[in-house]
Protein backbone atom coordinates (compact mmCIF):
# COMPACT_ATOMS: atom_id res chain seq x y z
CA UNK A 1 0.00 0.00 0.00
CA UNK A 2 1.51 3.86 -1.08
CA UNK A 3 2.55 5.35 2.00
CA UNK A 4 0.42 8.34 2.84
CA UNK A 5 3.38 10.43 3.79
CA UNK A 6 6.70 9.58 2.09
CA UNK A 7 10.05 11.67 2.75
CA UNK A 8 13.47 10.75 1.93
CA UNK A 9 16.64 13.28 2.09
CA UNK A 10 14.16 16.30 2.78
CA UNK A 11 16.24 19.54 3.56
CA UNK A 12 15.68 22.96 4.28
CA UNK A 13 17.95 25.73 4.04
CA UNK A 14 16.86 28.95 4.92
CA UNK A 15 18.54 32.50 3.92
CA UNK A 16 22.07 33.10 5.77
CA UNK A 17 22.70 29.24 5.10
CA UNK A 18 20.68 28.57 8.43
CA UNK A 19 19.68 24.30 7.88
CA UNK A 20 16.56 23.63 9.54
CA UNK A 21 15.99 20.52 8.48
CA UNK A 22 19.18 18.18 7.74
CA UNK A 23 17.50 15.63 6.02
CA UNK A 24 14.19 13.66 6.97
CA UNK A 25 13.86 10.15 5.64
CA UNK A 26 9.99 8.95 7.04
CA UNK A 27 6.92 6.95 6.06
CA UNK A 28 3.64 7.24 7.20
CA UNK A 29 0.83 4.74 6.61
CA UNK A 30 -2.41 5.56 5.46
CA UNK A 31 -4.89 5.73 8.63
CA UNK A 32 -1.90 6.02 11.02
CA UNK A 33 -1.11 8.63 13.38
CA UNK A 34 2.47 9.71 13.46
CA UNK A 35 3.86 11.65 15.74
CA UNK A 36 6.51 14.09 15.58
CA UNK A 37 8.45 14.97 18.81
CA UNK A 38 11.09 17.58 19.29
CA UNK A 39 11.87 20.86 21.26
CA UNK A 40 11.52 24.42 19.92
CA UNK A 41 13.72 24.72 17.17
CA UNK A 42 14.27 21.13 16.22
CA UNK A 43 12.82 21.47 12.95
CA UNK A 44 8.88 20.13 13.17
CA UNK A 45 6.96 23.13 12.12
CA UNK A 46 9.76 23.72 9.36
CA UNK A 47 8.94 20.24 8.48
CA UNK A 48 5.44 20.35 8.25
CA UNK A 49 5.39 23.46 6.10
CA UNK A 50 7.22 22.01 3.36
CA UNK A 51 4.45 18.73 3.24
CA UNK A 52 1.57 21.11 3.05
CA UNK A 53 3.21 23.32 0.43
CA UNK A 54 4.36 26.43 2.53
CA UNK A 55 7.72 26.30 1.73
CA UNK A 56 9.83 24.57 -0.81
CA UNK A 57 12.00 22.17 0.48
CA UNK A 58 16.09 22.81 -0.53
CA UNK A 59 16.89 19.05 -1.14
CA UNK A 60 15.70 15.45 -1.21
CA UNK A 61 11.38 15.55 -1.35
CA UNK A 62 8.11 14.43 0.10
CA UNK A 63 4.94 13.26 -1.45
CA UNK A 64 1.66 13.21 0.27
CA UNK A 65 -1.59 11.77 -0.78
CA UNK A 66 0.34 10.41 -3.57
CA UNK A 67 1.62 13.60 -4.90
CA UNK A 68 5.22 15.54 -4.80
CA UNK A 69 4.72 18.56 -2.95
CA UNK A 70 7.56 20.34 -5.17
CA UNK A 71 6.43 19.52 -8.17
CA UNK A 72 2.15 18.90 -7.88
CA UNK A 73 1.60 21.27 -4.85
CA UNK A 74 -1.83 21.98 -5.85
CA UNK A 75 -2.85 18.34 -5.75
CA UNK A 76 -1.06 18.21 -2.37
CA UNK A 77 -3.83 21.21 -1.35
CA UNK A 78 -6.72 19.20 -2.71
CA UNK A 79 -6.26 16.36 0.00
CA UNK A 80 -4.49 17.92 2.92
CA UNK A 81 -6.14 19.84 6.03
CA UNK A 82 -3.68 21.71 7.67
CA UNK A 83 -3.70 23.22 11.33
CA UNK A 84 -0.97 25.57 11.69
CA UNK A 85 0.49 26.49 15.22
CA UNK A 86 -1.47 29.11 16.68
CA UNK A 87 -4.58 28.94 15.01
CA UNK A 88 -4.08 31.45 12.40
CA UNK A 89 -7.49 32.89 12.48
CA UNK A 90 -9.21 35.87 11.25
CA UNK A 91 -10.41 37.55 14.48
CA UNK A 92 -13.26 39.64 13.21
CA UNK A 93 -15.20 36.66 11.69
CA UNK A 94 -17.33 34.69 13.32
CA UNK A 95 -16.89 31.06 13.82
CA UNK A 96 -19.28 29.90 11.83
CA UNK A 97 -18.30 32.78 8.85
CA UNK A 98 -14.80 31.51 9.20
CA UNK A 99 -16.25 27.25 8.29
CA UNK A 100 -18.27 28.94 5.53
CA UNK A 101 -15.01 30.83 4.04
CA UNK A 102 -13.00 27.68 4.45
CA UNK A 103 -15.38 25.58 2.98
CA UNK A 104 -15.66 27.76 -0.24
CA UNK A 105 -11.89 27.50 -0.59
CA UNK A 106 -11.93 23.98 -0.43
CA UNK A 107 -14.49 23.65 -3.24
CA UNK A 108 -17.40 22.67 -1.09
CA UNK A 109 -20.79 22.99 -3.70
CA UNK A 110 -22.13 26.64 -2.66
CA UNK A 111 -25.39 24.61 -2.00
CA UNK A 112 -23.80 22.33 0.76
CA UNK A 113 -21.53 24.81 2.33
CA UNK A 114 -23.81 26.27 5.31
CA UNK A 115 -24.39 22.42 6.39
CA UNK A 116 -20.93 21.31 6.21
CA UNK A 117 -20.03 24.35 8.26
CA UNK A 118 -23.18 23.43 10.86
CA UNK A 119 -22.17 19.88 10.89
CA UNK A 120 -18.73 20.70 11.46
CA UNK A 121 -19.50 23.46 14.36
CA UNK A 122 -21.52 20.73 15.98
CA UNK A 123 -18.26 18.00 16.03
CA UNK A 124 -16.25 19.96 17.81
CA UNK A 125 -19.07 21.33 20.19
CA UNK A 126 -19.40 24.97 19.47
CA UNK A 127 -22.75 25.63 18.36
CA UNK A 128 -23.27 27.78 20.88
CA UNK A 129 -20.28 30.60 19.98
CA UNK A 130 -20.65 30.11 16.31
CA UNK A 131 -21.80 33.59 15.39
CA UNK A 132 -19.44 34.82 17.89
CA UNK A 133 -16.35 36.80 16.87
CA UNK A 134 -13.69 34.38 16.75
CA UNK A 135 -11.60 37.31 18.78
CA UNK A 136 -13.94 36.48 21.82
CA UNK A 137 -12.82 33.01 21.98
CA UNK A 138 -10.78 30.88 24.36
CA UNK A 139 -7.95 29.58 23.09
CA UNK A 140 -9.10 26.13 23.55
CA UNK A 141 -11.99 26.99 21.31
CA UNK A 142 -10.12 28.37 18.79
CA UNK A 143 -7.91 25.21 18.59
CA UNK A 144 -11.25 23.51 17.97
CA UNK A 145 -12.36 25.83 15.56
CA UNK A 146 -8.74 25.53 13.35
CA UNK A 147 -9.08 21.74 14.01
CA UNK A 148 -12.68 21.65 12.42
CA UNK A 149 -11.65 23.98 9.68
CA UNK A 150 -9.02 21.21 8.66
CA UNK A 151 -11.72 18.48 8.18
CA UNK A 152 -14.01 20.63 6.41
CA UNK A 153 -12.70 18.78 2.82
CA UNK A 154 -12.60 15.23 5.00
CA UNK A 155 -8.73 15.39 3.88
CA UNK A 156 -6.72 11.93 3.19
CA UNK A 157 -4.11 13.48 5.54
CA UNK A 158 -4.47 16.04 8.54
CA UNK A 159 -1.67 18.10 9.84
CA UNK A 160 -1.70 19.13 13.08
CA UNK A 161 1.04 21.28 14.17
CA UNK A 162 0.92 21.64 17.79
CA UNK A 163 -2.43 21.63 18.68
CA UNK A 164 -2.40 21.55 22.33
CA UNK A 165 0.56 24.28 23.02
CA UNK A 166 -0.29 26.86 25.53
CA UNK A 167 -3.45 24.94 26.64
CA UNK A 168 -5.11 24.29 29.88
CA UNK A 169 -5.47 20.68 30.51
CA UNK A 170 -8.89 20.41 30.44
CA UNK A 171 -8.65 21.69 26.71
CA UNK A 172 -5.77 19.76 25.61
CA UNK A 173 -8.05 16.82 26.95
CA UNK A 174 -11.15 17.74 24.59
CA UNK A 175 -8.65 18.17 21.74
CA UNK A 176 -7.04 14.67 22.50
CA UNK A 177 -10.57 13.47 22.55
CA UNK A 178 -11.30 14.79 18.80
CA UNK A 179 -7.82 13.63 17.90
CA UNK A 180 -8.18 9.65 18.92
CA UNK A 181 -12.01 10.74 17.59
CA UNK A 182 -10.19 11.06 14.04
CA UNK A 183 -7.97 8.18 14.57
CA UNK A 184 -10.63 5.52 15.12
CA UNK A 185 -12.32 7.06 11.74
CA UNK A 186 -8.85 5.60 9.73
CA UNK A 187 -7.76 10.09 8.73
CA UNK A 188 -3.81 10.05 8.57
CA UNK A 189 -2.80 12.61 10.90
CA UNK A 190 1.21 13.74 10.94
CA UNK A 191 1.03 15.46 14.38
CA UNK A 192 3.49 17.91 15.65
CA UNK A 193 4.00 18.17 19.36
CA UNK A 194 6.35 18.72 21.81
CA UNK A 195 4.41 17.07 25.19
CA UNK A 196 5.58 13.59 25.21
CA UNK A 197 2.23 12.78 27.03
CA UNK A 198 0.09 13.54 23.72
CA UNK A 199 2.35 11.40 21.10
CA UNK A 200 2.54 8.38 23.87
CA UNK A 201 -1.21 8.45 24.44
CA UNK A 202 -2.41 9.42 20.24
CA UNK A 203 0.53 8.63 18.00
CA UNK A 204 0.42 4.86 16.57
CA UNK A 205 4.52 5.70 15.62
CA UNK A 206 6.47 8.29 16.92
CA UNK A 207 9.88 10.38 15.24
CA UNK A 208 12.04 12.37 17.68
CA UNK A 209 13.55 15.44 15.21
CA UNK A 210 16.42 16.79 17.59
CA UNK A 211 18.44 20.31 15.61
CA UNK A 212 16.60 18.58 11.72
CA UNK A 213 17.94 15.51 11.70
CA UNK A 214 15.43 12.30 13.07
CA UNK A 215 17.00 10.31 15.76
CA UNK A 216 14.91 7.96 16.58
CA UNK A 217 12.02 6.30 14.90
CA UNK A 218 9.11 3.50 16.28
CA UNK A 219 6.05 2.86 18.08
CA UNK A 220 5.97 4.18 21.52
CA UNK A 221 6.35 0.65 23.30
CA UNK A 222 9.28 -0.23 20.55
CA UNK A 223 11.32 3.06 21.74
CA UNK A 224 10.92 2.42 24.86
CA UNK A 225 12.07 -0.93 24.78
CA UNK A 226 14.87 0.22 23.10
CA UNK A 227 16.55 1.59 26.11
CA UNK A 228 14.77 -0.41 29.29
CA UNK A 229 12.51 -2.99 30.47
CA UNK A 230 9.47 -2.48 32.55
CA UNK A 231 10.75 -3.62 35.76
CA UNK A 232 9.29 -3.62 39.50
CA UNK A 233 10.72 -2.13 42.70
CA UNK A 234 10.14 -4.03 45.71
CA UNK A 235 10.57 -3.77 49.57
CA UNK A 236 9.35 -6.42 51.76
CA UNK A 237 7.60 -7.25 55.24
CA UNK A 238 9.81 -7.22 58.52
CA UNK A 239 13.60 -6.10 59.72
CA UNK A 240 15.53 -8.75 58.19
CA UNK A 241 13.42 -10.24 55.14
CA UNK A 242 15.20 -13.27 53.28
CA UNK A 243 16.01 -11.75 50.28
CA UNK A 244 17.88 -14.62 49.01
CA UNK A 245 14.55 -16.49 48.50
CA UNK A 246 13.10 -13.06 47.76
CA UNK A 247 15.45 -12.69 44.42
CA UNK A 248 15.38 -16.81 43.69
CA UNK A 249 11.41 -16.50 43.51
CA UNK A 250 11.35 -13.68 41.06
CA UNK A 251 13.92 -14.67 39.08
CA UNK A 252 11.51 -17.50 37.99
CA UNK A 253 9.90 -13.86 36.11
CA UNK A 254 12.90 -12.23 34.96
CA UNK A 255 16.25 -10.87 35.48
CA UNK A 256 17.30 -9.55 38.77
CA UNK A 257 18.46 -5.99 38.32
CA UNK A 258 20.24 -3.51 41.03
CA UNK A 259 17.60 -1.87 42.99
CA UNK A 260 16.44 1.72 42.49
CA UNK A 261 17.37 3.75 46.11
CA UNK A 262 14.72 2.65 48.63
CA UNK A 263 14.13 -0.75 47.03
CA UNK A 264 15.34 -3.58 48.00
CA UNK A 265 14.56 -6.05 45.20
CA UNK A 266 14.00 -5.28 41.71
CA UNK A 267 13.23 -7.30 38.75
CA UNK A 268 12.52 -7.01 34.85
CA UNK A 269 9.29 -8.03 33.78
CA UNK A 270 8.16 -8.67 30.31
CA UNK A 271 4.16 -8.20 31.01
CA UNK A 272 4.19 -4.46 32.84
CA UNK A 273 1.32 -4.24 35.21
CA UNK A 274 0.04 -7.65 34.72
CA UNK A 275 3.29 -9.37 36.22
CA UNK A 276 2.54 -7.63 39.43
CA UNK A 277 -0.59 -9.89 40.97
CA UNK A 278 1.61 -13.07 39.84
CA UNK A 279 4.88 -11.57 41.96
CA UNK A 280 3.64 -10.96 44.81
CA UNK A 281 1.43 -13.90 44.78
CA UNK A 282 4.04 -16.02 44.22
CA UNK A 283 6.44 -14.14 46.93
CA UNK A 284 3.94 -14.25 49.59
CA UNK A 285 3.58 -18.43 49.33
CA UNK A 286 7.06 -18.35 49.53
CA UNK A 287 6.08 -16.48 53.08
CA UNK A 288 8.00 -13.28 51.90
CA UNK A 289 5.52 -10.61 52.79
CA UNK A 290 5.44 -7.72 50.19
CA UNK A 291 5.47 -3.94 51.58
CA UNK A 292 5.52 -2.21 48.44
CA UNK A 293 6.14 -2.76 44.54
CA UNK A 294 6.13 -0.38 42.21
CA UNK A 295 6.21 -0.48 38.41
CA UNK A 296 8.80 1.78 36.76
CA UNK A 297 8.59 2.08 32.81
CA UNK A 298 10.52 4.09 30.69
CA UNK A 299 9.13 7.05 29.31
CA UNK A 300 9.59 8.83 26.12
CA UNK A 301 11.38 11.42 28.08
CA UNK A 302 14.03 8.64 28.77
CA UNK A 303 13.45 7.72 24.87
CA UNK A 304 14.60 11.05 24.21
CA UNK A 305 17.00 11.37 26.46
CA UNK A 306 18.77 8.39 25.39
CA UNK A 307 18.83 9.95 22.01
CA UNK A 308 19.69 12.98 22.10
CA UNK A 309 21.08 14.01 25.39
CA UNK A 310 18.85 16.13 26.56
CA UNK A 311 15.40 16.17 28.13
CA UNK A 312 12.14 17.68 25.74
CA UNK A 313 10.11 19.22 27.71
CA UNK A 314 10.63 22.92 27.96
CA UNK A 315 13.68 22.74 25.92
CA UNK A 316 14.48 25.06 23.23
CA UNK A 317 17.37 23.93 20.80
CA UNK A 318 18.27 27.21 18.88
CA UNK A 319 19.27 27.93 15.62
CA UNK A 320 16.72 26.12 13.59
CA UNK A 321 12.92 26.67 13.11
CA UNK B 1 -12.25 30.79 -9.47
CA UNK B 2 -14.81 33.88 -9.39
CA UNK B 3 -17.00 32.34 -6.25
CA UNK B 4 -13.72 32.42 -4.43
CA UNK B 5 -12.35 35.77 -5.50
CA UNK B 6 -15.88 36.73 -4.27
CA UNK B 7 -15.58 35.03 -1.00
CA UNK B 8 -12.42 36.74 -0.41
CA UNK B 9 -13.83 40.04 -1.03
CA UNK B 10 -17.15 39.44 0.84
CA UNK B 11 -14.69 38.71 3.70
CA UNK B 12 -12.82 41.81 2.83
CA UNK B 13 -15.55 43.96 3.06
CA UNK B 14 -16.92 42.41 5.98
CA UNK B 15 -13.77 43.09 8.04
CA UNK B 16 -13.76 46.85 6.87
CA UNK B 17 -16.87 47.26 8.14
CA UNK B 18 -15.63 45.79 11.61
CA UNK B 19 -13.05 47.72 11.56
CA UNK B 20 -14.40 51.36 11.34
CA UNK B 21 -11.14 53.32 12.62
CA UNK B 22 -9.59 51.43 9.57
CA UNK B 23 -12.45 53.05 7.18
CA UNK B 24 -13.57 56.28 8.86
CA UNK B 25 -10.12 57.36 7.99
CA UNK B 26 -10.40 56.94 4.31
CA UNK B 27 -13.32 59.88 4.24
CA UNK B 28 -12.51 61.78 7.33
CA UNK B 29 -9.13 62.83 6.81
CA UNK B 30 -10.12 63.98 2.85
CA UNK B 31 -13.14 65.53 3.67
CA UNK B 32 -11.60 67.79 6.46
CA UNK B 33 -8.78 68.85 4.68
CA UNK B 34 -11.92 69.85 2.03
CA UNK B 35 -13.62 71.66 4.01
CA UNK B 36 -10.22 73.31 5.16
CA UNK B 37 -9.33 74.16 1.56
CA UNK B 38 -12.73 75.45 0.22
CA UNK B 39 -13.16 77.62 3.27
CA UNK B 40 -9.88 78.98 2.95
CA UNK B 41 -8.53 79.34 -0.05
CA UNK B 42 -11.99 79.94 -2.31
CA UNK B 43 -10.18 83.20 -3.52
CA UNK B 44 -8.09 81.12 -5.71
CA UNK B 45 -10.60 80.79 -8.55
CA UNK B 46 -9.82 84.45 -9.58
CA UNK B 47 -6.49 83.90 -10.47
CA UNK B 48 -5.60 84.76 -13.80
CA UNK B 49 -5.43 81.24 -15.79
CA UNK B 50 -7.72 78.75 -13.27
CA UNK B 51 -10.33 77.10 -14.78
CA UNK B 52 -13.86 78.36 -14.93
CA UNK B 53 -16.03 76.79 -12.20
CA UNK B 54 -19.09 77.43 -10.37
CA UNK B 55 -16.67 77.20 -6.96
CA UNK B 56 -13.60 76.08 -5.69
CA UNK B 57 -15.55 73.06 -4.17
CA UNK B 58 -16.66 72.05 -7.72
CA UNK B 59 -12.57 72.15 -8.68
CA UNK B 60 -12.04 70.20 -5.03
CA UNK B 61 -13.86 67.38 -5.40
CA UNK B 62 -11.32 65.61 -7.39
CA UNK B 63 -8.24 66.25 -5.32
CA UNK B 64 -10.36 64.92 -2.07
CA UNK B 65 -11.85 61.63 -4.14
CA UNK B 66 -8.02 60.86 -5.18
CA UNK B 67 -6.36 61.87 -1.80
CA UNK B 68 -9.35 59.20 -0.20
CA UNK B 69 -8.88 56.65 -2.82
CA UNK B 70 -4.63 56.44 -1.53
CA UNK B 71 -5.78 56.32 1.87
CA UNK B 72 -8.08 53.16 0.87
CA UNK B 73 -4.81 51.74 -0.97
CA UNK B 74 -3.18 52.07 2.15
CA UNK B 75 -5.94 50.70 4.00
CA UNK B 76 -5.55 47.68 1.33
CA UNK B 77 -2.12 47.14 2.10
CA UNK B 78 -2.73 47.43 5.70
CA UNK B 79 -5.39 44.93 5.81
CA UNK B 80 -2.90 42.76 3.83
CA UNK B 81 -0.20 42.98 6.16
CA UNK B 82 -2.21 42.01 9.04
CA UNK B 83 -3.21 38.95 7.54
CA UNK B 84 0.28 38.09 7.28
CA UNK B 85 1.66 38.82 10.30
CA UNK B 86 -1.41 36.89 11.97
CA UNK B 87 -0.60 33.94 9.86
CA UNK B 88 -4.35 34.10 7.97
CA UNK B 89 -2.04 34.25 4.68
CA UNK B 90 -0.29 31.38 5.49
CA UNK B 91 -4.38 29.51 5.55
CA UNK B 92 -5.32 30.95 2.62
CA UNK B 93 -1.73 29.70 0.58
CA UNK B 94 -2.41 26.10 1.93
CA UNK B 95 -5.72 26.32 0.72
CA UNK B 96 -6.47 24.75 -3.18
CA UNK B 97 -6.89 27.96 -5.02
CA UNK B 98 -5.38 29.25 -7.31
CA UNK B 99 -3.06 32.03 -5.75
CA UNK B 100 -3.78 34.92 -7.55
CA UNK B 101 -7.13 34.95 -6.19
CA UNK B 102 -6.04 36.06 -2.76
CA UNK B 103 -4.65 39.14 -4.73
CA UNK B 104 -7.49 39.74 -6.27
CA UNK B 105 -10.62 38.94 -3.92
CA UNK B 106 -9.07 41.29 -1.86
CA UNK B 107 -8.97 44.17 -4.78
CA UNK B 108 -12.01 43.38 -5.54
CA UNK B 109 -13.55 44.48 -2.70
CA UNK B 110 -11.32 47.72 -2.74
CA UNK B 111 -13.13 48.13 -6.01
CA UNK B 112 -15.93 48.32 -3.80
CA UNK B 113 -14.97 50.92 -1.39
CA UNK B 114 -13.64 53.15 -3.89
CA UNK B 115 -17.08 53.27 -5.31
CA UNK B 116 -18.56 54.10 -2.33
CA UNK B 117 -15.70 56.81 -1.34
CA UNK B 118 -16.29 58.38 -4.83
CA UNK B 119 -20.35 58.49 -4.13
CA UNK B 120 -19.44 59.69 -0.67
CA UNK B 121 -17.98 62.56 -2.29
CA UNK B 122 -19.82 63.26 -4.77
CA UNK B 123 -22.77 63.48 -2.90
CA UNK B 124 -21.07 65.79 0.07
CA UNK B 125 -20.26 68.06 -3.00
CA UNK B 126 -23.91 68.28 -3.83
CA UNK B 127 -24.96 68.99 -0.58
CA UNK B 128 -22.77 71.69 -0.28
CA UNK B 129 -23.53 73.36 -3.16
CA UNK B 130 -20.98 72.03 -6.00
CA UNK B 131 -22.62 71.14 -9.39
CA UNK B 132 -21.81 68.04 -11.88
CA UNK B 133 -21.65 69.08 -15.41
CA UNK B 134 -21.90 66.29 -16.61
CA UNK B 135 -24.69 65.08 -15.00
CA UNK B 136 -25.11 60.91 -14.94
CA UNK B 137 -22.73 60.51 -17.34
CA UNK B 138 -20.92 62.52 -15.45
CA UNK B 139 -20.83 60.80 -12.31
CA UNK B 140 -19.95 57.46 -14.56
CA UNK B 141 -17.03 58.55 -15.90
CA UNK B 142 -15.86 59.83 -11.89
CA UNK B 143 -16.88 56.26 -10.59
CA UNK B 144 -15.20 54.63 -13.85
CA UNK B 145 -11.72 56.18 -13.27
CA UNK B 146 -11.97 56.35 -9.00
CA UNK B 147 -12.84 52.98 -9.18
CA UNK B 148 -10.16 51.74 -11.65
CA UNK B 149 -7.14 54.09 -9.31
CA UNK B 150 -8.82 52.88 -6.40
CA UNK B 151 -8.03 49.35 -7.41
CA UNK B 152 -4.70 50.15 -8.54
CA UNK B 153 -3.36 51.76 -5.27
CA UNK B 154 -4.75 48.71 -3.23
CA UNK B 155 -2.55 46.86 -5.64
CA UNK B 156 0.35 48.95 -4.77
CA UNK B 157 -0.54 48.51 -1.26
CA UNK B 158 -0.83 44.71 -1.78
CA UNK B 159 3.06 44.99 -3.70
CA UNK B 160 4.15 46.72 -0.41
CA UNK B 161 2.11 44.24 2.54
CA UNK B 162 3.58 41.47 0.62
CA UNK B 163 6.67 42.92 0.44
CA UNK B 164 7.47 44.08 3.69
CA UNK B 165 5.03 41.10 5.83
CA UNK B 166 4.78 44.48 8.38
CA UNK B 167 1.50 47.10 9.12
CA UNK B 168 3.68 49.33 10.74
CA UNK B 169 5.57 49.82 7.59
CA UNK B 170 3.02 49.93 5.65
CA UNK B 171 1.34 52.65 7.59
CA UNK B 172 4.79 54.35 6.87
CA UNK B 173 4.06 54.83 3.36
CA UNK B 174 1.65 57.33 4.80
CA UNK B 175 3.62 60.49 4.21
CA UNK B 176 4.88 59.76 0.87
CA UNK B 177 0.99 59.88 -0.34
CA UNK B 178 0.59 62.92 0.47
CA UNK B 179 3.90 64.44 -1.13
CA UNK B 180 2.71 62.82 -4.27
CA UNK B 181 -0.27 63.72 -4.41
CA UNK B 182 0.64 67.66 -3.56
CA UNK B 183 3.42 67.41 -6.55
CA UNK B 184 0.12 66.64 -9.08
CA UNK B 185 -2.10 68.57 -10.54
CA UNK B 186 -4.81 67.52 -8.14
CA UNK B 187 -5.08 70.41 -5.42
CA UNK B 188 -4.64 73.30 -8.31
CA UNK B 189 -4.37 73.49 -11.95
CA UNK B 190 -1.38 72.98 -13.55
CA UNK B 191 -1.07 76.01 -15.26
CA UNK B 192 -0.68 77.40 -11.47
CA UNK B 193 2.22 75.30 -10.33
CA UNK B 194 5.41 76.64 -10.09
CA UNK B 195 8.88 75.25 -11.56
CA UNK B 196 9.74 72.18 -11.11
CA UNK B 197 6.44 70.79 -9.43
CA UNK B 198 4.45 72.04 -12.66
CA UNK B 199 7.09 69.61 -14.62
CA UNK B 200 6.67 66.70 -11.80
CA UNK B 201 3.21 66.80 -12.32
CA UNK B 202 2.85 66.38 -16.06
CA UNK B 203 4.55 63.24 -15.12
CA UNK B 204 2.54 62.57 -12.35
CA UNK B 205 -0.42 60.09 -12.82
CA UNK B 206 -1.99 61.69 -10.15
CA UNK B 207 -2.83 64.66 -12.13
CA UNK B 208 -4.33 62.40 -15.21
CA UNK B 209 -6.49 60.55 -12.43
CA UNK B 210 -7.58 64.03 -10.84
CA UNK B 211 -8.06 66.09 -14.29
CA UNK B 212 -10.36 62.75 -15.41
CA UNK B 213 -12.86 63.21 -12.39
CA UNK B 214 -12.34 67.06 -12.20
CA UNK B 215 -13.54 67.61 -15.92
CA UNK B 216 -17.27 66.09 -15.79
CA UNK B 217 -17.70 67.48 -12.14
CA UNK B 218 -16.66 71.61 -13.51
CA UNK B 219 -16.87 71.40 -17.47
CA UNK B 220 -19.11 68.19 -18.94
CA UNK B 221 -18.31 65.34 -20.58
CA UNK B 222 -14.62 65.66 -22.46
CA UNK B 223 -13.39 62.01 -23.62
CA UNK B 224 -9.65 63.86 -23.91
CA UNK B 225 -9.85 63.97 -20.09
CA UNK B 226 -11.47 60.77 -19.70
CA UNK B 227 -9.59 58.76 -21.57
CA UNK B 228 -6.26 60.66 -20.03
CA UNK B 229 -7.88 59.79 -16.58
CA UNK B 230 -8.53 56.35 -17.33
CA UNK B 231 -5.28 55.50 -19.31
CA UNK B 232 -3.57 56.66 -16.34
CA UNK B 233 -5.62 54.54 -13.98
CA UNK B 234 -5.17 51.35 -15.58
CA UNK B 235 -1.47 52.27 -15.90
CA UNK B 236 -1.05 51.62 -12.86
CA UNK B 237 -3.36 48.59 -12.24
CA UNK B 238 -1.39 47.09 -14.95
CA UNK B 239 1.98 48.08 -13.27
CA UNK B 240 0.83 47.69 -9.69
CA UNK B 241 -0.90 44.46 -10.09
CA UNK B 242 1.66 42.97 -11.79
CA UNK B 243 4.19 44.21 -8.82
CA UNK B 244 1.48 42.27 -6.88
CA UNK B 245 1.72 39.06 -8.46
CA UNK B 246 5.93 39.80 -8.43
CA UNK B 247 5.62 40.51 -4.49
CA UNK B 248 3.21 37.29 -3.60
CA UNK B 249 5.56 35.13 -6.03
CA UNK B 250 8.30 36.35 -4.00
CA UNK B 251 6.45 35.79 -0.93
CA UNK B 252 5.96 32.32 -1.24
CA UNK B 253 9.43 31.43 -2.90
CA UNK B 254 11.44 32.81 0.33
CA UNK B 255 8.83 31.80 3.16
Amino acid sequence: MESAIEVAGLVREYRGGLLAVRGIDLAVAPGEVYGFLGPNGAGKTTTVRMLVTLLRPSGGWARVAGYDVAKEPAQVRRRIGVALQEAALDQLMTGRELMELQATLHGIAARDVRERAADLIDRVDLRAAADRRVGTYSGGMRRRLDLAMALVHAPQVLFLDEPTTGLDPVSRLTLWGEIQRLKDEGTTVFLTTQYLEEADQLADRVGIISAGRLVAEGTPEALKAEIDRPHLDLTFDGDSPDLGVAGSVLERFGDLRPPAAGAQLSVAVAGGSSAIAPVVRALDESGIGVASVELVSPTLDDVFVAKTGQRLEGEDQDGSA
Amino acid sequence: MLRVVGALAWRALSNAGRRPQFLAPLVVFPTLLLSVNVGGLSRTTELPGFPEVHGFLDFQLAAAIVQSLLLGGISTGIASALDIEGGFFDRLVAAPIPRVAIVLGRLAAGAVIAAGQCLWFLALGLVFGAHIEGGVAGVAIVLLIGVTAGVGFGAIGQAIALRARSAATVQGIFPLVFVVLFMSSAFFPRALLASPIDVIARFNPLSYIADGMRAPIISGVEAGPALEGLGAALGIVLVAGALSVLALRGRLRDA
